[in-house]
């Protein structure tokens, strides 16, 4: 049988929306507060969902201490109390939480091969919230 | 088509062990959750039904009768158990939330003919949680 497994991380990290292809009041206009050139920062709630067949011998999806462990040092070593703007995987587009969903999707699509990756879940702040499935479909 | 999900919580006390395999192995794959006098959870449970709006009452499901069924075939089982003891289905599988979330469902899925059971979801804990649609 199928099921699907969520992980719930936590993380804080610093960013800057700003898009160098516009003008300073481009800029502004569109991305707000959020352009002050210093920077500003949020505890973000990351959920990852891996999904597979139950395995007879264990119960499990997939074991915890694997995705924890592979969460644990290529994301939140990484991710955690930084900046987001430094990391590589924002040299070339804007720290939103849009992007930020599709790079740690890219990340663990890459990386983690003891389940399937089925998507992965940001909340930036209590009142917004994003998902990125790549692939899969939404389950309706 | 609309979507109703009613939340419940129960506790209950669990361990995991696969007597096919050996106590080091047991060891090995889960850890702390191996130990055979058992630890606890306050489990949250989601249950989402799906189906119409009934054009007379405005329901997708009476509320109360999702409650009673909640109530009647699930948490009168699980709640304040040892799993692995108390509760037929975990003779013989492991109570992970995931094969949890299974039972739940099998356990909901023929009682309720007046609208489609389309998620459980179980929480072991507010980090991790458990979905199962029904898929084979």
């Amino acid at each position: 049988m199928k099921a699907y497994l969520t992980r719930r991380y936590m993380f804080s990290a610093s960013h800057r929306l700003h898009n160098d292809v516009m003008s300073e009041s481009e800029n502004a206009a569109i991305y707000g507060k959020c352009n002050n050139p210093y920077g500003h920062g949020h505890n973000y709630a990351l959920e990852v969902t891996v999904s597979g067949q139950v395995d007879d011998s264990t119960g499990m999806v997939c074991n915890l201490t694997d995705l924890d462990g592979f969460v644990q040092s290529e994301i939140l070593e990484r991710f955690d109390l930084q900046n987001l703007n430094m990391l590589s995987e924002f040299a070339e587009s804007v720290p939103t939480t849009e992007n930020l969903c599709i790079a740690i999707y890219d990340i663990l699509q890459r990386g983690f091969r003891k389940a399937h990756l089925q998507k992965v879940r940001f909340e930036e702040t209590m009142m917004n919230s994003f998902e990125y499935w790549g692939e899969n479909r939404a389950i309706e | 088509m609309v979507y109703l999900t009613r939340k419940a919580e129960f506790s209950a006390s669990h361990y995991y062990d696969n007597p096919k395999l050996t106590a080091e192995e047991n060891r090995r794959i889960f850890g702390k959750c191996n130990n055979p006098n058992g630890h606890g959870h306050n489990y949250t449970l989601e249950v989402t039904v799906k189906g119409e709006v009934d054009p007379r009452s405005g329901f997708v499901l009476d509320l109360r009768q999702l409650k009673e069924t909640m109530n009647r075939e699930v948490l009168e089982a699980l709640d304040h158990r040892f799993l692995n003891k108390e509760v037929p289905e975990f003779s013989a599988k492991i109570p992970t939330t995931e094969n949890l979330a299974i039972a739940i469902w099998q356990r909901l899925a023929p009682k309720l003919q007046a609208a489609q059971l389309h998620r459980v979801r179980v929480y072991e804990t507010p980090d991790l949680f458990v979905d199962f649609y029904g898929e084979a």
